[in-house]
C-alpha cells in the first residue's frame, strides 16, 4: 500500500493538483512542529495542508498578541522568537505560492485512515461549518496540554494554570492578579514566572515540588544540550533580578479564599512529595499559577490505534521510530505528541519528519540535535515525576473532576467500597472525567487514586466537542 | 522596569471598544479574548457551578478545560478564552448548565 510520498516518485503536476484536492501531507497543528513541519515539506515540492484551531500560527508556545493590540515588541514575552519569525514567513511565502493551504479555525475531531486519509474538522457552532481534508500522509503535531493535581481551594477564582496564564498574558497582554504564587512542577514554571514579573507582576514564590537534584544524574545529557542550560538560566537571572524566591521539595497544598483565592499555604515535602508536618506557611497573594508538567495531546492517534510509550514523567505518548513514523502507516508525529520536550525539539522533529515523509536524508546535524534535545526531555520528565504521595493534599471533599464537581471521598469510596481499580470504573461509577473537559483536568489524579499505576492512553471518540447538526448533516464536498 | 504587559510589548493598541457583563459596561481591546477583557478589569468569575454554585471563570487559558464558559449574546456554553470579545457583545455570568430555558 503506497502511504507516503516517496512512495510516489512521480508526483502529478500542479494543474492536476488542483482537481484531486488530495494533498501530499497534511499537518494537524501549527505549532513549533507543525510549522517546521509544513514548511520544510513544502519547500520539498509536497503540496500540504496546515490545520490549526486557532486563528494565528504558533500554537501555544509562539502564542502571541493580535494585529489590533499593536505589540510592537512581542519578543519580549518570548524565548527563540527569531525562529518563529522565520518560520512565518516561510509559511507566507509557501501560502502565498500555492505550496501550503492554511486553514486556521480547524480543529479536528477525528481522523479516517486509509490510502487516502480524511481529517473531519469542525470550524465553529454553526450547521454547515465543518470541512474534511484529504491527504495521503498525515503529521500528528498537536501539542500538549498541562497535567494538574488537584488540592483544597483549587478551583476558586484566581487559580489558573502556569501555561494558563503564560497564555492569557502572551495573547491578552493581561494578568490573572498583581501578586502571583507560582507552583507546581516543572520547566514551564520558571518561564512562566518569568514572563509574569517582567510584565509587571509580583512572585511572591515559584513553589516547585522537586528538589532539582535528579538533574545532577544526567551531567552529561545537561553538557550536550548548552543552549537549553542557557534557557534556564536565562528565567534564572530574571527572577533573581526581581527578587523571586525558589522554593524547591515544597508544595501549594491549600488555596484560600471564598469567592477568589486571597492566600496559600506552601508546605515542604519529602522525596515521595509528602507534605512534611508542621513546615507549613501562608503567603497571600491574588492568583495562583499552578500546573504539574505537559500531557500530550495524542487522541486523534490512539483512536485509531497508535502505539504509546510511558514517558519518564508517568505520561502516555505516542511511540515513533527514528522517522517519526508511528505505528500506523501513513501516519507520522512530532514535537510534544512523542513526549514532551519543548520548543527547540519540536522544531527538530518537525523537519526530519517532513524529510522523511518526502522521501528525502535526514541531515547527519539534524538528527544529532534531535537525539540530544530527547535525551534532555527524557532527563527532565524523570527530574519532575510526580512523587505517589502527592494524594495527601487532598482532603475528603476536595473537587477531583472541576466539570462534575466530584470530591475526592466520592472516587475513594468507589475504590475502597465498590471494587473500581482503574480510572474508566471510577468514571463510570462517579462521573470523573466525564464531564465538558473529558477528563483532561482530572484524568491523571482519577487514575492515580483509583490504584491504576500502568498509564494509558484516554479514549475520546472525538477529540473536541462537536455539534450534533455537524454530525448528523451531509458531509461537506 | 515594566509595570504592565502593554508596556512590556510596547503596545499600541487599536481603539477600545465596550461589551457588557451582566449589565456593566467593560472596555476591550481589538483582538482580546472575552475572558481576557474581563481579567483585565479584575474579573476573575463569571460563571456558577451546576452543582455546588460555585464561582468559575479562566483556568487553562487554552480552551482545553471548558471552566471559563460563560453566556454570549444568548448563547450559552461559549469558551471566552478562545473567543475574541467583538463589539457591543453581551456576556451573562452563566448559572449552572445555562440551559434554564430548556427546563420543564
Amino acid at each position: 500500500m503506497p502511504t507516503s510520498p516517496s512512495d510516489h516518485p512521480n508526483r502529478p503536476e500542479a494543474g492536476e493538483r488542483a482537481v484531486s484536492e488530495v494533498y501530499d501531507l497534511a499537518v494537524v497543528g501549527a505549532g513549533p512542529a507543525g510549522l517546521a513541519a509544513a514548511v520544510t515539506a513544502a519547500g520539498l515540492g509536497l503540496r500540504c495542508a496546515l490545520l490549526d484551531a486557532g486563528p494565528r500560527p504558533g500554537g501555544q508556545y509562539y502564542r502571541h498578541p493580535a494585529p489590533g493590540l499593536g505589540a510592537v515588541h512581542p519578543e519580549r514575552l518570548h524565548h527563540g522568537w527569531a525562529a518563529f519569525a522565520a518560520l512565518s514567513s516561510r509559511l507566507k511565502v509557501h501560502t502565498a505560492a500555492g505550496r501550503i493551504t492554511y486553514l486556521t479555525g480547524h480543529q479536528v475531531w477525528t481522523a479516517e485512515r486509509g490510502e487516502i486519509w480524511r481529517l473531519h474538522a469542525t470550524l465553529g457552532p454553526e450547521v454547515g461549518a465543518h470541512a474534511v481534508v484529504r491527504a495521503r500522509t498525515v503529521l500528528l503535531a498537536t501539542g500538549a496540554y498541562e497535567r494538574q493535581l488537584p488540592f483544597p481551594g483549587w478551583t476558586l477564582p484566581g487559580v489558573v494554570t502556569a501555561g494558563g496564564a503564560q497564555a492569557m498574558l502572551k495573547s491578552g497582554l493581561v494578568l490573572p492578579g498583581r501578586r502571583v504564587v507560582v507552583a507546581g512542577s516543572g520547566p514551564l514554571l520558571l518561564a512562566a514566572a518569568s514572563s509574569l514579573v517582567s510584565a509587571g507582576a509580583t512572585v511572591p514564590a515559584v513553589v516547585e515540588a522537586t528538589s532539582y537534584l535528579h538533574y545532577a544524574k544526567g551531567l552529561p545529557t545537561l553538557a550536550a544540550n548548552p543552549a537549553k542550560l542557557a534557557e534556564g538560566a536565562g528565567h534564572g537571572a530574571t527572577l533573581l533580578r526581581h527578587g523571586v524566591r525558589l522554593r524547591r521539595s515544597s508544595a501549594v497544598v491549600e488555596a484560600h479564599g471564598t469567592e477568589r483565592v486571597t492566600a496559600v499555604t506552601v508546605a515542604r515535602l519529602d522525596r515521595d512529595w509528602r507534605p512534611v508536618p508542621g513546615s507549613e506557611r501562608r503567603i497571600a497573594c491574588d492568583a495562583l499559577a499552578v500546573g504539574h508538567g505537559l500531557l500530550p495531546q495524542i487522541e486523534l492517534a490512539t483512536e485509531l490505534g497508535a502505539r504509546t510509550r510511558e514517558t519518564p514523567d508517568g505520561s502516555v505518548a505516542l511511540a515513533v521510530d527514528s522517522g517519526m513514523r508511528t505505528s500506523l502507516a501513513g501516519l507520522w508525529a512530532a514535537g510534544e505528541t512523542c513526549g514532551v520536550g519543548g520548543a527547540d525539539l519540536a522544531l527538530a522533529e518537525g523537519e526530519l519528519a517532513a524529510r522523511v515523509i518526502a522521501g528525502r536524508p535526514v541531515p547527519p546535524a539534524l538528527r544529532a540535535r534531535r537525539e540530544r534535545r530527547r535525551a534532555f526531555a527524557e532527563l527532565m520528565a524523570a527530574a519532575h515525576r510526580p512523587g505517589p504521595a502527592w494524594t495527601e493534599w487532598l482532603r475528603p471533599d476536595t473537587d477531583v473532576c472541576r466539570c462534575e464537581e466530584v470530591p475526592a471521598a466520592r472516587i475513594r469510596e468507589a475504590v475502597e467500597e465498590l471494587g473500581a481499580g482503574d480510572a474508566r470504573t471510577v468514571k463510570l461509577l462517579t462521573r470523573a472525567g466525564m464531564g465538558w473537559c473529558q477528563g483532561r483536568m482530572c484524568g491523571p489524579a482519577v487514575a492515580c487514586l483509583s490504584g491504576d499505576d500502568r498509564p494509558r492512553a484516554d479514549s475520546r471518540p472525538l477529540a473536541c466537542p462537536v455539534p450534533l447538526a455537524q454530525l448528523a448533516g451531509p458531509e461537506p464536498s | 522596569m515594566h509595570r504592565t504587559p502593554a508596556e512590556l510589548v510596547g503596545a499600541r493598541p487599536e481603539a477600545a471598544y465596550t461589551i457588557e457583563f451582566d449589565g456593566r459596561e467593560v472596555p476591550a481591546l481589538p483582538g482580546q479574548s472575552i475572558a481576557a477583557a474581563l481579567w483585565a478589569q479584575d474579573i476573575l468569575a463569571w460563571r456558577t457551578t451546576r452543582v455546588g454554585g460555585r464561582p468559575r471563570g479562566a483556568f487553562c487559558g487554552i480552551g482545553v478545560c471548558f471552566d471559563c464558559l460563560a453566556t454570549v449574546n444568548g448563547r450559552a456554553n461559549q469558551r471566552t478564552c478562545l473567543l475574541p470579545a467583538q463589539p457591543g457583545d453581551t456576556v451573562t455570568t452563566q448559572e449552572g448548565h445555562g440551559r434554564a430555558d430548556l427546563a420543564v
